[in-house]
C-alpha cells in the first residue's frame, strides 16, 4: 500500500504544482458565461439536472482526485440527502427511531410544517454530512481497494434502509416535492428563478471545492495521496485529514442531491442505488480525475448522452460500460486532463 | 417438531439451510475473488456478472442444444473461463503496472457491459431452470425436510472450496502460485511462465464464479441482475475475511451465510443488512479483517 502511485500522480500532475494558473481563471469565466446563456439554447431542465450531477461529480472528485480515495458508494450521500430534502420540503415532520422494543420501533417525533427550500436543502446537506462522518470513520480504516469495497457495501446497506424506511415511499419514492419560495420571496416555480438558484448553488459549491483544493488542508491531502507514511512521519494525523475530506465530499454530494430533489421535485431509489455510485465515478473519470473542471465536463457529457441516447433505451448501460473500459485503457487523463496536457496549462 | 427460543424447529433449520446455501455461494465467489486478487492484484468487479454468465450458459445449453444440468456443470464453467482468459489477455494485462483502482474500474465497466447485454437479450424477468431429475425430492430428517438439490449444492461447494484450498496450499502447482504472488520477478527468473499462470488463474477464478452460477440456476431464477447484488455482499464478505487467506474466505463465506439465515428467523427486518453491519463492526474492532494480515 505504502507507495507512490505513478498512475494517479500522472493523472493529477497538472494540479500537483502549487498556485493557480490563468488557465483556470479563463476556463472559469468561459464556464460561467456558457452556463448563463445555455438555458436560452438548451432545455433548462437538462442544464439544471446536469448542474446537480456536475456538483456531485466535483464532490466525488475531491476525494479521489486530491485524497486518492476511491469511494464506490457516493450514491448514499446524494440519494439520502435528496430523500431528506424532499421530505422536509413536502412533509416536514421528523421522526427518528430511538429504540427497538419488539415488535416495533419507538420513535422520537418532532412535528414540523413543510419547510422552505433553503432549509430543506440545508437539512439534506447536513444529513449527508452526518452519514459521511459515520461511514467515513468506518471506511478510512482501510486503504485502496478495500476502501472502495467498504464504501460500496455501506452504501448498499443504506439502500436497503431506504427501501424499507416508511418516509422514503419505497419503490414510489417521494413525488410531487414542492419547490416553494426561496427565502420567502423568490418563487422557485418560475423556471428562470429556479435556474439561477441552481446555478448559484453549483457555483458556490464549485468555488468552495476550488478553495479547499488550494488551502493548506488541500495540500496536506495531496501529500497523503502521494505518500501517506511520509505525511505521517511529518506529524500529520492523516486519518483526521482523510475523514475531514470524506465528510466534506459527502456533504457536497448531499448538497447536489438536495438540489436535485427540489429541481426535479422527486427523490427515488435510483439516486441511492449502486449504479448511481458507478455513474458518478464514470463522470469524474471521463472528465478527468484530479482536474478542477473535469467532473463538470464529464457530468455534462454523460447527462447529455443519457438524454440524447434515450431512444436506445437499455443499451445506455452497455455504452457506459464501454466508455469505462476505453477510459481506463486508453484515456486515463479524461477529456479535460488531455486538453490541459495539450495546452500545457492547469485546468 | 419442537421449539427453540420460541421459534419452530422447522423454520429455524429451514433458514439455517438457506443460510448454508447462500454461504456456499459467498464462499465460492469470495474464494475466486481472493485467488484472482492474489495473482493479479485486481478486484474483479465482473465476478457477479460472470456468475450470472454461468447461469445463463446453463440455461442456453439446455435451451439451444438440449444439454442437461450435468453437462452444463462441466461445460459452462469452461466456456465462461475461456471468456475470462480472453478478457485477461485483451484488457487486464495492460493494467498490472497501474494503481489497483483502475482494475476495479475496468472490471466494473465489463460488468455493466455483460449485464446490459443480458438484459437487452432476455429482459429483466427471471428465466426458470429446473432441478435435475436425479436430485428431485428430499429427505425427511425428522426435525426438518432436506431437499436433495440443496444438500447437493452445499456438498459440492464444500468439496470445490477445500479442493481449491488443497491445490493452493498443499501441492507443487500451488506453491508456484503462492511464490508468484509473493514475488513474480524472482519466480520468473526460475523459468516459470508467470504471465501464463496469471492468465490461467483469472480463467480459473472466473470458472469458479460460473460454477456457482450453474448451481444457483435451479434455486434462484436465471436473471441478468442476479450477480450484481450478490457481488456487493461478497465484497463485504471479503472485507470481513480479508483476502490474504484461502481458508479465511471459505470460513467467512459459510459463516456469514448462516448468520444471515439466522437473522431472517430472529430479526427479519435486518436480514438484508446484517452482513454489512457485521462488516462495519469488524472494521472498527479488527481493521485488517478476521483472517487478514495488516497491510
Amino acid at each position: 500500500m505504502e507507495r507512490v502511485d505513478p498512475a494517479l500522480a500522472a493523472v493529477s500532475a497538472p494540479t500537483a504544482q502549487r498556485g493557480r494558473g490563468t488557465g483556470e481563471i479563463v476556463a472559469f469565466i468561459i464556464m460561467v458565461a456558457a452556463l448563463l446563456i445555455a438555458p436560452f439554447y438548451v432545455y433548462p431542465m437538462f442544464v439544471m439536472q446536469a448542474l446537480c450531477f456536475a456538483l456531485f461529480a466535483c464532490a466525488f472528485n475531491l476525494l479521489i482526485g486530491y485524497g486518492g480515495l476511491l469511494s464506490f458508494g457516493h450514491a448514499l450521500y446524494f440519494g439520502w440527502a435528496s430523500y431528506v430534502a424532499a421530505h422536509l420540503a413536502k412533509v416536514g415532520t421528523i421522526s427518528i427511531p430511538i429504540w427497538y422494543g419488539s415488535p416495533t420501533w419507538h420513535w422520537l417525533t418532532i412535528p414540523l410544517p413543510p419547510l422552505p427550500p433553503e432549509i430543506a436543502i440545508l437539512g439534506g446537506t447536513l444529513a449527508a454530512a452526518v452519514l459521511g462522518l459515520i461511514a467515513g470513520s468506518v471506511a478510512i480504516r482501510r486503504q485502496g481497494i478495500y476502501f472502495a469495497m467498504i464504501t460500496l457495501a455501506l452504501a448498499q446497506m443504506m439502500y436497503f434502509f431506504a427501501l424499507q424506511a416508511k418516509f422514503t415511499g419505497g419503490e414510489d419514492g417521494i413525488q410531487g416535492v414542492p419547490r416553494g419560495m426561496l427565502f420567502g420571496f423568490i418563487d422557485l416555480k418560475d423556471q428562470s428563478h429556479m435556474y439561477l438558484t441552481a446555478l448559484g448553488i453549483f457555483l458556490a459549491g464549485f468555488l468552495l471545492i476550488y478553495r479547499i483544493i488550494y488551502s493548506p488542508f488541500g495540500e496536506v491531502l495531496k501529500a497523503i495521496r502521494e505518500n501517506e507514511p511520509r505525511a505521517i512521519s511529518l506529524g500529520y494525523k492523516t486519518d483526521r485529514y482523510k475523514l475531514m475530506a470524506f465528510v466534506l465530499s459527502a456533504a457536497l454530494a448531499g448538497l447536489a442531491g438536495s438540489m436535485k430533489a427540489i429541481i426535479l421535485q422527486i427523490a427515488s431509489l435510483t439516486d441511492v442505488n449502486w449504479p448511481m455510485s458507478g455513474e458518478v465515478v464514470l463522470m469524474a473519470l471521463v472528465g478527468g480525475l484530479g482536474t478542477v473542471f473535469g467532473p463538470v465536463a464529464g457530468a455534462f457529457i454523460l447527462v447529455a448522452m443519457q438524454n440524447y441516447l434515450a431512444q436506445v433505451g437499455q443499451w445506455v448501460t452497455v455504452i457506459q460500460g464501454v466508455i469505462f473500459v476505453l477510459c481506463v485503457l486508453l484515456f486515463r487523463r479524461g477529456v479535460v486532463g488531455e486538453l490541459a496536457n495539450i495546452l500545457r496549462i492547469k485546468l | 417438531m419442537f421449539e427453540i427460543f420460541g421459534i419452530p424447529s422447522t423454520a429455524l433449520f429451514g433458514q439455517l439451510l438457506i443460510g448454508l446455501i447462500n454461504g456456499s455461494f459467498y464462499a465460492l465467489l469470495s474464494l475466486g475473488l481472493a485467488v484472482i486478487f492474489g495473482m493479479l492484484n485486481i478486484i474483479n468487479f465482473a465476478h457477479g456478472a460472470q456468475y450470472m454468465m454461468g447461469a445463463f450458459a446453463a440455461f442456453l445449453l439446455l435451451d439451444v442444444i438440449g444439454a442437461n444440468y450435468w453437462v452444463a456443470l462441466v461445460v459452462a464453467p469452461i466456456l465462461v473461463g475461456i471468456t475470462g482468459i480472453i478478457i485477461e489477455r485483451a484488457f487486464l494485462q495492460w493494467l498490472y503496472k497501474l494503481d489497483h483502482l483502475y482494475g476495479l474500474l475496468l472490471t466494473f465497466g465489463l460488468a455493466l457491459i455483460i449485464e446490459g447485454i443480458a438484459r437487452n437479450e432476455y429482459g429483466s424477468a427471471g428465466l426458470p431452470y429446473g432441478v435435475p431429475d436425479a436430485l428431485q425430492g428430499g429427505q425427511n430428517l425428522g426435525f426438518m425436510f432436506l431437499p436433495n438439490y440443496r444438500a447437493w449444492v452445499v456438498g459440492v461447494s464444500l468439496v470445490v472450496c477445500f479442493g481449491t484450498w488443497f491445490v493452493i496450499e498443499r501441492t507443487k502447482l500451488g506453491s508456484y502460485l503462492r511464490a508468484a504472488t509473493e514475488n513474480p520477478t524472482l519466480v520468473r527468473a526460475f523459468g516459470i511462465n508467470v504471465p501464463r499462470m496469471i492468465t490461467l488463474t483469472y480463467g480459473f477464478g472466473v470458472g469458479l464464479a460460473a460454477l456457482a452460477g450453474v448451481m444457483a440456476a435451479p434455486i434462484y431464477n436465471v436473471s441478468p441482475q442476479m450477480g450484481s447484488e450478490l457481488i456487493i455482499v461478497v465484497f463485504a464478505v471479503v472485507v470481513i475475511g480479508g483476502m490474504g487467506s484461502i481458508m479465511g474466505a471459505i470460513v467467512t463465506g459459510f459463516g456469514l451465510g448462516v448468520i444471515e439465515g439466522l437473522t431472517k428467523v430472529f430479526f427479519p427486518e435486518a436480514s438484508n443488512t446484517v452482513i454489512f453491519v457485521i462488516m462495519a463492526i469488524v472494521l472498527l474492532v479488527r481493521p485488517a479483517g478476521l483472517f487478514g494480515r495488516r497491510a
